[in-house]
């Protein structure tokens, strides 16, 4: 992006097109990685019968697009900020939290918990990334949630997050943890009732939701 | 069950930053209605329309409406009784 002057980890992009009879569509993008001069990085998800995925994932390199941002200060998480962060994402969710793990690797000291939900083994976005990252990095915990199909020899049987999935030592109300919920709204739904009912403020939760699940931020709608 | 077809405030940012020329995200909007304070971004935001409706995340009243034509923005913002913003931000 010529004139890029960088972002925060969480914002995200308006992408336009606009065909030649002046049809256009506009679709929101997280920013999946955090500032590297002009280079941004989106994640998308191609949809086969979609209006824009298709066309984004068949873009060869000098190809222009039409975007806005960075946008949005609310659902950000800045390497100062040293209160231990509890992401929670649904599906593609996980984008704009990838971003704010990407930048603790490079900066900041608070401690983060990464509760992911996906269907199955194969629904899982920066699988290898994460692996790595939850070997490499000490003040990283990875916990992923199957809710239709686990991969084998799991013990925790397949099934939508729970309250048990969110709590854990360290990481109550008492705790001091600023959270990020990201996901289809009824996923952030669920999960930020989960959240207030073990004693969260609500104040300490940030979300940011896609919409219906079939229709997710970094997917087509 | 019927899914919600909403998203939130976040969603809506673009369009309001482009009309207002600042991040709204973090802004502070009390519901002329039942009178919750809360930020933009967690309000509820319905944008599969040919505009874009704003509504309190407690009691659902409508906060704000943009509509973008060709030439124009249109802003109502008649259902937020104030907006608190950081000079800052601006």
């Amino acid at each position: 992006m010529p004139g890029w002057a960088g972002h925060l980890a969480g914002q995200h992009i308006d992408l336009k097109l606009t065909a030649e009879d002046g049809y256009s569509a506009q679709r929101s993008y997280s920013l999946s990685k955090p500032p590297d001069g002009e280079r941004i990085e989106l994640t998308i998800q191609q949809i086969p019968d979609g209006e824009v995925s298709p066309y984004l994932t068949g873009l060869t390199a000098g190809d222009e697009i039409e975007l806005r941002g960075p946008i949005g200060g609310w659902f950000v998480w800045r390497p100062g900020e040293a209160t231990r962060v509890l992401l929670v994402g649904g599906g593609s969710g996980i984008v704009p939290l990838m971003a704010m793990l990407r930048q603790r690797t490079a900066a900041g000291a608070a401690r983060f918990r990464l509760v992911y939900s996906v269907r199955s083994p194969a629904d899982v976005y920066y699988g290898q990334e994460l692996d790595r990252l939850e070997r490499e990095c000490d003040w990283l915990q990875v916990v992923r949630v199957f809710t239709r199909t686990g991969p084998p020899h799991t013990a925790r049987p397949p099934g939508r997050i729970e309250s048990s999935d969110l709590s854990s030592p360290g990481w109550g109300p008492a705790d001091g943890v600023s959270t990020y919920v990201c996901g289809p709204t009824g996923f952030v739904e669920s999960v930020t009732t989960l959240l207030i009912k073990q004693g969260h403020q609500p104040s300490a939760i940030r979300t940011e939701r896609f919409g219906p699940s079939t229709e997710s931020r970094n997917e087509d709608r | 069950m019927t899914q919600p077809t909403h998203t939130d405030g976040n969603a809506a940012a673009g369009a309001f930053a482009t009309a207002l020329g600042f991040d709204v995200t973090t802004a502070m909007l009390t519901c002329a209605k039942c009178g919750r304070i809360g930020a933009f971004a967690q309000s509820h935001v319905y944008h599969r329309a040919p505009g874009i409706v704003v509504r309190c995340p407690n009691c659902e009243a409508v906060l704000a409406r943009l509509v973008q034509t060709p030439t124009d923005v249109w802003l109502d913002l008649r259902g937020s009784q104030s907006w608190r913003f950081p000079v800052a931000d601006r």
